[in-house]
């Protein structure tokens, strides 16, 4: 089996890249070419939904099947191109208003149902195309266009409204970490069912700096956590920080003072169907705690589209109606 | 002693069955027009019901009607008034008393006309007939609840489960009263209750014991026989219009060797589009229960993507949802059919009645210059057609179409003869004709202007479509002014060029009239019959029906520019009337307009219609 029969160069469409100079969405788009070739996947075979934003705009610049669709409805739409051909490696690019304010109740339903797409969450806390509103994970208080005096809501963090929907799969990274966004893509494209990759991205325009505490390799490696599968969650320039629980909260050590060691750390499990820890996690906020990285959770659950196959097949197999005429044949009927 | 009941021959009979909405009125309805059709009969059938699922028991808003048009010759309407009315209770007596006929028979349940029945139903007598001045009828008392009590005595059901089934007891009298055999309606209720043999044999006991019962009692009511039909030789059964839409998108699946997708959301009276379609997995059926009226149009658009036969159905506020993601497709350029089933409005209005007031809605109601093509289906049965014909346009002309329906021929149900797929006409996908190298998004049929439908998985036709206006060749995103023009213009001949694939405008009635009834959609029964009933009547008068709207049939100016007087009749205030001035410039047109949540009624229209001749 050949898995690097593909360039990146075969993903690339010919169009002209639209986007602000500096703004992520470059190195998104970057992430998402290097992803596809270590996927292995067909351009062909490849499905780029997307709703409405700077966000949106990335299924031109993909060489594969594209839809650049209307605000708010790429979720749905992706759903029914994955439903009338599973086979399809379906992908949808988004943005935080796109996809958790106009386009909340599809996210929901999707993951909910646990259909096999894979959503790339742009999360830049701020309506970019539209010039500069708060966007539904704006911070609480940040000044913007529509919120003059300072945003009154409570901003959504996107992991707890996955988790809460029922979702498989979760994975964080910040546009600038390349590598791990990667790394992301790739785990989300294997994953059976709804994927979520949440994007940190910096809009250099309208939000310029919301990420600046993660957005240099030195910062990142004091200010987060990369998780990985069964590994200790230990971070910090020597990895001599970790990560404890205390009760119902996690909590961060120093190895080697009051007695603790590598071992009293907490092994990284993204498997676990129960979310509570990954929901700790996910949520970490600094400076007390490092933010998450990488696959925080990643669990195995029949997909929608794989049990609408399954359940067609079953009824096909106990049911002698093949056709439209055998439907006729089994209606009540009379001869007039 | 026996005694021989004077038996009347008629034509046609029109029944009506009503009673508390958890009476079964329904299913007693739907069996006695089912073995009506058997035995050889035309039918036509509505029911009326409420949209509570079951109101207060007794009460006005709690009833519901069935009611059944079956005759030897052409039935094209459910009939106006009831040569026989079925009441449960007073309720039903009041809310049906202008339903009937003169010289009609009213069967009513005696168990129920108590002073308890009248006090919820607002009598205010104990006589409810001189209450509601019910003078020339014929009235037959049974006392319903009693007597199946008695025929379920000894059995294993208490007398309140037991009296469920007078319902039963009901439909045997029916039968009795028209002289038809009981046994198919066994058979129908033994499919029914196949897996509740308890419940059948209940049934069955009453049914019987309710035919015996009229031919034992003296009643001093006529009885009737009514006359074979002499319609085409051949197999036939009764269908709605919801299962026959339902049919007829399976039936274009399979022609055109595509996967059916339907994605949707439930709604009254359209759900049962999906309950048919959900059911048929063994045909590969796909259907996605949205989470919203929006996810129902935007998973089908999805599905068209990808290269599915896409559906989605819903009613009128349902269709205001979907208005954005219609847009869509009108720009994006794929097939979808859209199946609205209408009701009464505005927002959510009449759920459960019938109206013709979303034309304008499917025709306008978008943003920007969005032309699709907008179709109407009139009988129960054509909705099979017209499914098949919506899918065959959306396929071929590779956009979106509106199919309108409505709560009356959704619900109602009418003889359908089982077609053969070798009379319909074949459906072909158009699929690229250059090679991958030379293709592109935008370019076009020159016959129909469609462009080429070419889906995901499909090697080297990689290519993006959205809803930002598109270069007309490239399909890049393009904001050149003239560019758009051309697109607009593109867009709109694309749907006019449908109208060359259609059949043109026909007259029914009298040639030599110069009076034309204009209808469109579900009055097409009750138009026929007006026609016929005044031309019969020696007067001159034609009618010149619509099933396509937009594109007009090509000679629709041809042909009514040829009438002095014409009367667009329809259910909404005046919708197609006046569409048909913005299209027909030099036609001045009439109105006829009812907005009731009810059908047409043939008399009504008769009446408007000789003082206008």
């Amino acid at each position: 089996m050949s898995l690097t029969s593909y360039t990146q160069q075969d993903f690339k469409s010919d169009q002209y890249v639209r986007w602000c100079p500096g703004c992520g969405n470059f190195a998104i788009l970057n992430a998402i070419y290097k992803a596809l070739v270590e996927v292995g996947i067909s351009p062909a075979q490849t499905a780029v939904i997307s709703g409405i934003g700077c966000s949106s705009r990335l299924s031109y610049y993909m060489n594969t099947y594209g839809f650049h669709t209307i605000h708010g409805r790429a979720t749905a739409i992706a759903t029914g191109v994955k439903v009338a051909n599973p086979s399809l490696s379906v992908w949808q690019f988004t943005g935080d208003g796109d996809c958790l304010a106009i386009g909340g109740n599809h996210f929901i339903h999707a993951l909910r149902r646990n259909i096999d797409i894979n959503i790339v969450l742009h999360n830049n806390e701020i309506y970019g195309l539209t010039k500069g509103q708060y966007s539904p994970t704006s911070p609480k208080g940040l000044v913007t266009k529509s919120s003059p005096f300072g945003t009154i809501e409570r901003p959504f963090k996107p992991a707890e409204l996955i988790f809460g929907a029922g979702g498989t799969f979760f994975a964080r990274t910040v546009d600038v970490d390349i590598p791990t966004s990667v790394d992301v893509m790739v785990a989300a494209a294997k994953h059976h069912g709804t994927s979520v990759v949440e994007v940190l991205q910096n809009c250099v325009i309208f939000n310029d700096g919301a990420y600046k505490t993660i957005s240099t390799k030195e910062l990142r490696i004091e200010n987060t956590i990369l998780l990985k599968q069964g590994e200790p969650m230990l971070f910090g320039k020597n990895q001599e920080k970790g990560l404890v629980l205390d009760g119902f909260n996690l909590k961060t050590v120093m190895i080697g003072e009051n007695g603790i060691t590598e071992n009293d750390v907490l092994i990284h499990d993204a498997t676990t169907q129960d979310f509570f820890l990954h929901q700790r996690l996910a949520t970490m906020t600094g400076p007390d705690f490092p933010i998450a990285m990488g696959v925080i959770r990643n669990v195995s659950e029949p997909t929608y589209d794989e049990e609408l196959v399954n359940q067609i097949h079953q009824v096909q197999s106990n049911s002698s109606i093949k056709t439209f005429e055998d439907l006729l044949d089994s209606i009540d009927s009379w001869e007039i | 002693m026996t005694k021989t009941n004077k038996i009347i021959e008629l034509e046609q009979v029109v029944v009506r069955f009503s009673g508390d909405s958890g009476d079964g009125m329904q299913l007693t309805g739907t069996l006695f027009s089912n073995l009506s059709a058997i035995l050889g009969n035309e039918i036509s059938t509505f029911p009326d019901y409420p949209a509570e699922i079951r109101a207060p028991h007794g009460t006005l808003d709690g009833v519901s009607g069935f009611q059944v048009h079956l005759g030897a010759q052409k039935i094209m309407t459910p009939g106006d008034k009831a040569d026989v009315l079925v009441v449960m209770n007073p309720a039903a007596l009041k809310v049906n008393m202008h339903e009937i006929k003169p010289g009609g028979v009213i069967m009513y349940d005696e168990n129920t006309f108590n002073t308890a029945g009248f006090q919820k139903a607002g009598f205010e007598t104990e006589n409810p007939f001189v209450e509601l001045g019910l003078k020339d009828v014929q009235l037959l008392s049974v006392p319903l609840t009693e007597m199946t009590k008695l025929s379920l005595g000894g059995s294993s059901f208490d007398s309140k489960a037991a009296v469920r089934s007078k319902n039963m007891f009901a439909l045997g009298l029916v039968c009795w009263l028209f002289n038809r055999p009981i046994d198919k309606a066994q058979d129908f209720l033994t499919k029914k209750f196949s897996k509740k043999p308890e419940i059948l044999r209940a049934n069955i006991k009453v049914l019987v014991d309710g035919y015996h019962y009229g031919n034992n009692i003296h009643a001093a009511v006529s009885t009737y026989r009514i006359g074979k039909s002499n319609i085409e030789k051949g197999r036939y059964t009764s269908i709605s219009g919801n299962k026959a839409v339902a049919y007829g998108l399976i039936a274009a699946a399979q022609k055109a060797g595509l996967q059916l997708f339907l994605g949707s959301y439930p709604i009254t009276p359209a759900s049962d589009i999906m309950h048919e379609l959900a059911a048929r997995k063994d045909l590969g059926v796909r259907v996605i229960q949205s989470e919203d009226e929006i996810a129902g149009i935007s998973t089908a658009i999805g599905a068209s993507f990808a290269g599915n036969l896409a559906v989605t159905s819903t009613s009128g506020p349902g269709l205001a949802l979907k208005s954005e993601a219609i847009g869509l497709a009108v720009m994006a350029e794929l097939p979808l059919v859209i199946v609205d089933v209408q009701r009464g409005g505005p927002s959510t209005g009449l759920p459960t009645k019938t109206e013709q007031a979303d034309l304008l809605q499917a025709l306008y109601g978008r943003n920007g210059e969005s032309p699709l093509v907008v179709m109407a289906a009139s009988t129960p049965d054509n909705c099979f057609d017209y499914a098949y014909m919506a899918a065959k346009i959306a396929i071929e002309h590779v956009m979106p179409v509106i199919l309108l329906t409505d709560g009356f021929i959704a619900n109602g149900t009418a003889l359908w003869k089982l077609p053969s797929l070798n009379d319909y006409p074949a459906i072909e996908p158009p699929r690229a004709i250059v090679d991958a190298s030379e293709w592109k998004p935008y370019m076009r049929d020159p016959e129909k202007l469609n462009r080429y439908w070419m889906m995901p998985g499909t090697e080297g036709f990689m290519h993006r479509i959205g809803g930002l206006e598109k270069h007309c060749i490239t399909g890049e995103i393009s904001t050149d002014p003239m560019n758009h023009q051309k697109m607009v213009d593109v867009r709109r001949m694309k749907v006019e060029k449908v109208a060359d694939f259609i059949p043109p405008l026909a007259i029914y009635g009298n040639e030599e009239s110069e009076t034309l009834l204009v209808g469109w959609g579900s009055t097409y029964g009750h138009l026929r019959s007006v026609v016929d009933e005044l031309n019969e009547a020696g007067e001159k008068i034609a009618l010149a029906h619509f099933n396509f709207i937009m594109p007009l049939p090509k000679n629709t100016h041809d042909v009514l520019s040829h009438y002095s007087k014409i009367v667009v009749c329809e259910l909404n205030g005046g919708q197609f009337a006046s569409y048909l001035r913005s299209q027909v410039s030099d036609v001045t047109f009439q109105q006829y307009n009812k907005v009731q949540g009810q059908p047409f009624e043939v008399e009504e229209l008769v009446t408007y219609v000789s003082t206008i001749l």
